[in-house]
């Protein structure tokens, strides 16, 4: 006779920790903020909700697929992996050590988002961003754009390094 | 009328207005998605790739919650692949073939600008999933915005061939602007209903930021009241919708069956 293992709460966040970005393998997807909920049910069946970053990310499916594998590999039989739409992923949700950590693979983290009331006044004006490498402030934004949709490239003057910033919305 | 029929009405309307909405950011995104591996810088390539992505994305969110409106089965990808040119409410503006670098930069410029005012409003819309997928996007279409002004300043004010072409950008796009704003009785049943805006309401501040930006870059802004197209969210298009959504839809036609997830 099987036994039918349950799983708590704490146990899947542990399981979701596991689950990593493909596009920045240092972060999980908690500490990003993209696993929002878990749900246990009565009968032990659980609900994750993630909720995706860029709407055009090609990483969501990945992620998606990821966590669905993770589950299964943990032995957990009953559960279902949703993507939320209702909330917007914001950069604020993004733990403090996962932007320590982002510093240390050397991008440079978002900082805290601000409501933009001026955005028109200020659709000229470039974010002054600190190098990763060496914290120098004499850096320019070479695009708005890098290497996924979330970051844009910077180099540094003072370290001749080019980075890349996390954007932040 | 029975509370039956104006649902009908309603969902209906609010059918055409998201597949309006979508298919404006499906052509588009498929436009500049051409200029992947061709693009006149590395940052560049990436940049028009990154808005590509965004807008198609931007689309896909749109049709899926228009099927799931429609509730007749349908998905994304067959709002995407299986209608013909004549099913597309897309602006003929956005399918317009993508011309030079300078060409791109000018449509992108208006449609971003004219994208953030209408996003501005919409992300208020009295409809829960809508308004927030709206909020969503309202952050990139921020970024596309900065991006395409800043090469309309670069090109314009650059070297005597940058600005000639680019003028002659806004010159050829100047008669496909007016549908922009263009409103019917879709878009008025729906403001009534908070989920639609009035585009008349910010049509001013949109053109100052054009007049602004165009005269920053050195440019001359063409006459507003020249002719103008018309037509298209009647799905009245250019020659160049058919043989664009011929290649966009060829593959997915011949196996209509086929995963790539």
């Amino acid at each position: 006779m099987s036994t039918i293992q349950l799983h708590t709460e704490e146990q899947i966040w542990d399981y979701l920790k596991e689950v990593t970005d493909p596009e920045i393998p240092v972060l999980n997807i908690v500490e990003m903020g993209i696993a929002r909920k878990v749900e246990v049910g009565e009968n032990g069946n659980i609900l994750v909700k993630i909720t995706p970053t860029y709407s055009g990310c090609p990483a969501m499916n990945a992620i998606e697929k990821l966590v669905n594998e993770k589950l299964e590999e943990r032995g957990v039989e009953d559960f279902s992996v949703k993507l939320d739409f209702a909330e917007t992923w914001t950069t604020d949700w993004m733990t403090e050590e996962a932007k320590a950590k982002l510093k240390d693979y050397g991008i440079a983290p978002p900082e805290k988002s601000e409501e933009e009331d001026d955005f028109l006044k200020n659709l000229s004006s470039t974010k002054i961003v600190p190098c990763p490498f060496c914290d120098s402030f004499e850096t320019k934004l070479v695009s708005q754009f890098g290497s996924t949709a979330c970051k844009s490239q910077y180099f540094c003057n003072n370290c001749d390094q080019p980075f890349e910033h996390f954007k932040c919305i | 009328m029975s509370t039956a029929t104006k649902e009908l009405i309603k969902k209906d309307a609010f059918l055409t207005y998201l597949l309006r909405l979508a298919d404006d950011r499906l052509i588009l995104g498929q436009r500049n998605a051409e200029w992947c591996g061709h693009g006149p810088q590395l940052e560049e390539d990436l940049a028009l790739a990154n808005i590509s992505l965004d807008l198609i994305g931007h689309a896909t969110a749109l049709y899926e919650y228009a099927a799931k409106i429609e509730d007749e089965g349908h998905d994304e990808d067959y709002f995407a692949f299986f209608r013909d040119d004549r099913d597309f409410t897309n602006l003929q503006l956005c399918e317009l073939p993508k011309g030079d670098f300078g060409f791109t930069i000018a449509r992108q410029f208006l449609f971003s600008a004219f994208s953030y005012f209408q996003y501005e409003r919409l992300k208020e819309a009295k409809d829960e999933q809508f308004a927030g997928m709206i909020n969503k996007h309202l952050k990139e279409i921020k970024y596309h915005l900065r991006h395409s002004r800043e090469w309309v300043l670069r090109l314009g004010d650059g070297t005597e061939e940058s600005h000639n072409r680019i003028q002659e950008s806004f010159d050829e796009l100047w008669m496909y602007i007016d549908e922009l704003f263009y409103m019917d009785e879709i878009d008025e049943f729906l403001i009534d209903k908070g989920i639609a805006i009035d585009s008349s309401e910010f049509k001013d501040e949109w053109k100052k930021l054009v007049e602004e930006t165009l005269t920053e870059a050195t440019l001359t802004v063409p006459d507003w009241d020249q002719f103008m197209m018309t037509g298209s969210r009647k799905g009245i298009h250019t020659e160049h919708l058919g043989h664009m959504l011929a290649q966009m839809q060829f593959l997915r036609r011949s196996h209509p069956d086929a995963e790539w997830k």
